[in-house]
């Protein structure tokens, strides 16, 4: 028996549960399988409707995981599996070598010295990082951390020579540890639905074609553009933008459901866009512009109020490309009827959300046909693992995930 | 207190080729009178955390200065029992912050600049870890472990027993002669989870048995709330038969109208005392205690929403007022009570419209406080009358946008294999009487052809729901700034405080919003909302115990204290706290209630007298680190400015900037806040008569979309800005020398420059006439 609560996931919604059942009085281990915590609410701009920084809410958050000693977090770790019942379970934990220690507190010298360039994940390989890097600028913990690739070559051994004593220790190896809880938070949250998967919108094909997440990092001032909205072909600013709504959404061949948060989230890159390009035109390809509830409708109005921004109700069917590397999306124009064809500088596809489960799946969790993780006792999924929401949602599940949590070790405890 | 402080300087990441450390450690030791000072470059390894400890224990050292990397960085090494520890951002503030090119020919000045910065921060930090105390925390006595649910609806119901479930009492008060809310009245719902193909039984009567049959929940039914007194922890609370009026109704206190004669003046003391007598006759004063009033700890407030009715003569294109137009509730008692037939003439209803979107071609918007949930009502109304009717029955769903988030969407696909449902985006322009007992709908830009019309039975508005906090106090708080929660209008209504990341702020601690008051929500997502209202009101009964603050400051073991001796009774705290924590008695002398307070410091930054505080954050402290900084008094170049900034989020920026490698001038001494609202004019007089040359606030953003966690800080602040530009106007000094600029957490880009900038604005004026005074 244990009387612990496993949170699998340190995103929004993984630290809201942690946070808030720990100041129950639970002792909670995040395990998270990036560097830092946070989750994909780290790579936004801003939030819709209130357009204010996400880390805002995170720094809150990263306060209160370092105020409270019942909360441990395992960073670059995935669960293996799970066993056991609710109120004793044994959760099999990799946590992976970042060849670094706590004392490294985004010290610089390794950065400096390293010199291999390497995709950037964070930003979506929009730009590139050293083998040794902090993950990105709010990172929590700001440790800097080091590629296993880089780790075990020559350039390592420079890194750690250039480093201070006691920051880097290249003797790391994996392990594996098992912990004993008896409760388990599922916040593994969300990819971005794979845009290759597409053929007909052609990412990966033409160059200014983008997706919504990375229209996020391009918009963030730690992005690869440092905040400028720019055609990948020419890092020009675009005179034209086409958003593609429900790119995998709402579409049997690809993702089934809606995704929840994609028109949203259109509806406020679209005021990126023109804040910083006043002259530039909007074109929104669409099935329903998903903006429910009286915050989001009002968001609607304020965006469709601006004539510059058109909405243009049709599913992209077809994409080609233009002349000068521009973007020809081609829809059916469901209400004036007949194909519309618009030639755009940069077309973002909105990508849907995709739970992690749909992908990888931990032994002992159920998982449904989308890969949405299914409520068990002890076992209590939240946010956008359980179903696709936005963020405010999101902390409302997980903090009511924190509280099933707490009953499943109250029940168990008599 | 004497302290017996420790000073340890970390001194890798390129601190020490930037500064002189052994000058440092002078300042610390001879100047300040720190016991021990040394210096190491891996201060944060094991060791160098064993060699704090060791001094800790050996020197008897009670309170200890790390000046190193940011505060916010820090692990957790650094903590001893009963030992006050200061942490100060060294590396960020002047190191990274401050650098200086090998080539730079005015190396040797700027050095200077960056080392008088160094050394002004470790006066402050010893300063501050002079004056600091620990705290102290007020634990109160065998809080109440009862939770109060107001409304018994689904959301209500959920609520109570997730509490009861976590070993906690709770009592439902419900409004109605029975449980169970909107969501009892339906013929069936939307379905919970998976399988969303088809309609679900009404979840209400699972759960009103499991309510009546849980010894832990109490039922009040046609019982209403009168007054919740006192505070989280102890809360009394007064019931009354629901309509019906009680001398524990709360109080309510003038409006600022109220508050003037008919020529707009403000009416004296008297008056208004009298004004509001009459106002509230009959009932007793809020500070009053009602003898049979129940104890509870928290609050889950669940009261829901009502229907928007649309008025007489609303949407008079959509003929509102024919008897066979309905609103969605309508309808759905009719479905309810049986087989759906026409209100005008009982026939059988074979037809049916639901019309999402009252705006016909000038607006695609939906009914006011419509949302996801209006759709999918409709949705289901629509396979009502398949069900009523299967082998005829016609259903046209006539939408703008269907909106079906999520897995819902599934639901929605459901029907569109009915073939008796007819789904269509369009604007309906006109609905009219068909002469022969029926409606005509007519609407354009659809998706079967250009402009259709139909003849049909029914017309359903999908109508929103109205959040219940929008016209009633609700939790009818007998607190000294009135029963309800403050401007909700901001949120339309909805019970809200911080939309986004912290849902279950509220502006009254201790009482936590779900279901319907929060947002337009389904059953589906009230019942998770419930049981996160319920873990809040949980915890705020567990902070009560233990002493300590709720969110965002759950850690704080502090709480104000006040200095009454010296309290002019000005009611600038009473007025300005931004969670109504204070009360007062009659002469208007405050009355702290430490389980109301989020320690945010807006008390401290208003009072004039400066008789409020914490242990370790208070007018002391920080004053005495201002006049902590060296003021040189003949040097043009060397000018002060300290610079206040926001903890949250201002700070943090600072942090980024320094560490992405951006320079701001070394002129500016930073001094992290709780909250700009925190910020007492006596700390801007303070630097100004130390001869300081300005002064730079930095905060969140204010307004309609406010950022700032405390509400109002920024703003408030903002607005006794305006009374010190007078006040150095009066002395003779530019008013600019004070300043207030709004920053947000990721603006790391924009902020060095508006320091440099004001930075620049100061030296422009020159010097402060008092320096040297």
């Amino acid at each position: 028996m244990s009387d612990k609560i496993l949170v699998i996931g340190g995103g929004f919604a993984g630290l809201t549960a942690a946070c808030e059942a720990a100041e129950m009085g639970y002792d909670v281990a995040i395990v998270e399988r990036e560097d830092y915590l946070g989750g994909r609410v780290a790579q936004l701009n801003k939030y819709f409707p209130k357009l204010c920084p996400p880390t805002c809410g995170l720094e809150i958050n990263f306060k209160r995981v370092r105020t409270n000693p019942k909360i441990t977090f395992y960073t670059r770790s995935q669960v293996e599996s799970v066993s056991g019942g609710a109120g004793d379970y044994t959760v099999k934990v990799k946590v992976n070598p970042k060849f670094t220690t706590p004392q490294c507190m985004n010290c610089k010298p390794g950065e400096e010295a390293a010199t291999t360039e390497m995709p950037n994940s964070f930003n979506f390989g929009m730009d590139t990082r050293k083998g040794i890097y902090l993950p990105h600028p709010m990172a929590y913990p700001n440790q800097c951390v080091m590629d296993a690739s880089v780790a075990q070559s020559d350039e390592g051994k420079t890194i750690a020579e250039a480093m201070p004593d006691g920051h880097v220790d290249l003797s790391q190896a994996s392990e594996t540890i098992d912990l004993n809880v008896g409760a388990i938070i599922v916040a593994t949250g969300w990819d971005p639905y794979d845009a290759t998967k597409m053929d007909n919108l052609c990412f990966g094909r033409y160059e200014n074609i983008i997706t919504n997440m990375m229209m996020e990092r391009m918009a963030s001032p730690s992005g690869p553009t440092e905040g400028k909205i720019l055609r990948p072909s020419d890092n020009e600013p675009p005179k034209t933008i086409g958003f593609v709504q429900c790119a995998g959404s709402r579409d049997e061949n690809h993702l089934s459901y809606c995704s929840y948060i994609c028109c949203m989230a259109t509806l406020k890159q679209i005021t990126y866009v023109r804040e910083q390009y006043p002259d530039a035109q909007v074109y929104v390809f669409y099935i329903d512009i998903r903006s429910p509830g009286r915050k989001y409708e009002n968001f609607y109005s304020k965006v469709k109020a601006d004539d510059k921004v058109k909405f243009i109700k049709g599913k992209v069917a077809e994409v080609q490309e233009g002349s000068s590397n521009n973007i020809v999306l081609v829809a059916e124009d469901t209400i004036g009827g007949g194909k519309v064809q618009q030639e755009v500088e940069l077309a973002v596809l909105a990508t849907g959300m995709q739970p992690t489960g749909a992908k990888v799946q931990i032994p002992g969790i159920q998982y449904d046909a989308d890969g949405f993780v299914i409520p068990q006792e002890g076992i209590i999924p939240c946010g956008c693992a359980k179903r696709p929401i936005d963020v405010v949602s999101s902390a409302q599940s997980a903090t009511a995930a924190a509280l099933k949590a707490v009953q499943t070790i109250v029940r168990r405890a008599g | 207190m004497s302290k017996n402080i420790g000073v340890y300087i970390y001194t890798g990441d390129g601190i020490k080729e930037a500064v002189d450390i052994d000058k440092l450690i002078e300042v610390a030791t001879s100047e300040m009178s720190a016991s021990v000072a040394k210096a190491d470059d891996n201060l944060y390894s094991p060791a160098g955390i064993e060699m704090v400890k060791k001094d800790v224990e050996t020197e008897g050292l009670n309170a200890v200065v790390i000046a190193g990397v940011s505060p916010r960085y820090e692990f957790d090494g650094f903590k001893f029992d009963g030992v006050y520890v200061e942490k100060v951002g060294m590396r960020e503030l002047v190191v990274w912050s401050h650098k200086i090119a090998d080539d730079d020919e005015n190396a040797d000045t700027k050095k200077e600049h960056v080392q008088e910065l160094a050394e002004d921060y470790i006066r402050m930090a010893v300063t501050r870890a002079q004056k600091a105390e620990m705290p102290v925390p007020d634990k109160m006595e065998n809080p109440s472990d009862r939770i109060l649910v107001i409304g018994g609806g689904i959301t209500g119901m959920t609520a109570a027993i997730e509490a009861a479930e976590a070993g906690y009492k709770a009592m439902i008060v419900e409004r109605e002669a029975q449980l169970g809310g909107f969501a009892a009245k339906l013929r069936k719902q939307v379905p919970l989870g998976p399988d969303y193909s088809s309609l679900a039984p009404r979840v209400a009567d699972e759960l009103i048995s499991k309510v009546n049959s849980n010894p832990n929940i109490e039922v009040k039914l046609a019982t209403e709330i009168a007054r919740i007194a006192n505070v989280p922890g102890e809360y009394r609370v007064s019931l009354k038969d629901a309509g019906t009026k009680s001398e524990w109704d709360a109080p309510v206190p003038l409006t600022d109208e109220e508050k003037l004669d008919e020529n707009g003046n403000e009416l004296s003391a008297e008056d208004q005392k009298k004004k509001y007598d009459e106002k509230n006759e009959g009932r007793q004063e809020y500070t009053e205690v009602d003898p049979n009033a129940e104890v509870f700890g928290a609050v889950v407030v669940a009261s829901g929403w009502k229907p928007y009715v649309p008025q007489e003569g609303e949407f008079e294109r959509l003929s509102w007022g024919n008897p066979n137009v309905v609103t969605n509730v309508q309808f759905e008692e009719l479905a309810k009570n049986g087989k759906i037939v026409r209100p005008s003439d009982g026939k059988e209803v074979k037809s049916v419209a639901f019309i999402q979107s009252p705006g016909g071609k000038d607006d695609d918007a939906d009914f006011p406080y419509a949302s996801h949930v209006t759709n999918l009502v409709s949705l289901k109304q629509a396979k009502y009358v398949r069900e009523d009717y299967p082998e005829d029955g016609k259903a046209y769903i006539f939408y703008q946008h269907m909106r079906t988030p999520g897995q819902y969407e599934y639901f929605y696909k459901g029907l569109q294999d009915d073939a008796g449902i007819y789904l269509t985006k369009g604007a309906v322009t006109e609905v009219k009487d068909n002469g022969q007992g029926g409606l005509n709908v007519s609407v354009e830009n659809t998706l079967l052809g250009d402009s259709i019309s139909v003849d049909v039975d029914m017309v359903v508005l999908a109508t929103g729901m109205v959040p219940t906090t929008r016209d009633e106090a609700v939790v009818n708080l007998a607190y000294r700034q009135g029963p309800a929660f403050k401007e909700l209008e901001l949120f339309g209504g909805y019970c809200d405080s911080n939309f986004i990341c912290f849902p279950y702020e509220t502006r009254r601690t201790g009482i936590y919003a779900a279901g319907g008051v929060h947002r337009s929500m389904t059953i589906e997502e009230a019942i998770e909302d419930a049981a996160g209202a319920a873990l809040k009101a949980i915890q705020c009964l567990k902070a009560a115990s233990e002493g300590h603050a709720v969110h965002p400051r759950t850690w704080d073991h502090d709480y104000p204290d006040f200095y009454f001796q010296r309290c002019t009774q000005c009611k600038r705290c009473t007025e300005e706290c931004p969670f109504g924590a204070l009360d007062d008695d009659e002469k208007g002398t405050p009355k702290p209630n430490p389980t109301r307070c989020r320690r945010c410091g807006t008390c401290m930054g208003a009072c004039p007298e400066r008789i409020i505080g914490f242990k370790d954050y208070n007018i002391d402290v920080i004053g005495s680190m201002i006049k902590a900084i060296e003021v040189p008094d003949d040097d043009e170049d060397k000018l002060r400015m300290v610079v206040f900034a926001c903890e949250n989020d201002a700070y943090p920026c600072l942090d980024m900037a320094a560490a992405k490698g951006y320079w701001w001038s070394p002129l500016v001494r930073v001094i992290p806040v709780r909250c700009l609202g925190s910020v007492n004019v006596a700390w801007i007089k303070d630097a100004m008569s130390s001869g300081m040359d300005g002064a730079l606030l930095l905060g969140c953003r204010f307004g309609d979309d406010y950022q700032c966690h405390f509400v109002k800080g920024s703003e408030l602040a903002n607005r006794r800005m305006e009374n010190v530009a007078e006040t150095l106007n009066s002395l003779g000094m530019e008013p600019e020398r004070v300043k207030l600029a709004q920053v947000a957490i990721d603006e790391y880009d924009k902020v060095p420059e508006i320091i440099n900038n004001f930075v620049d604005e100061v030296m422009a004026m020159g010097p402060n006439p008092f320096k040297g005074w």
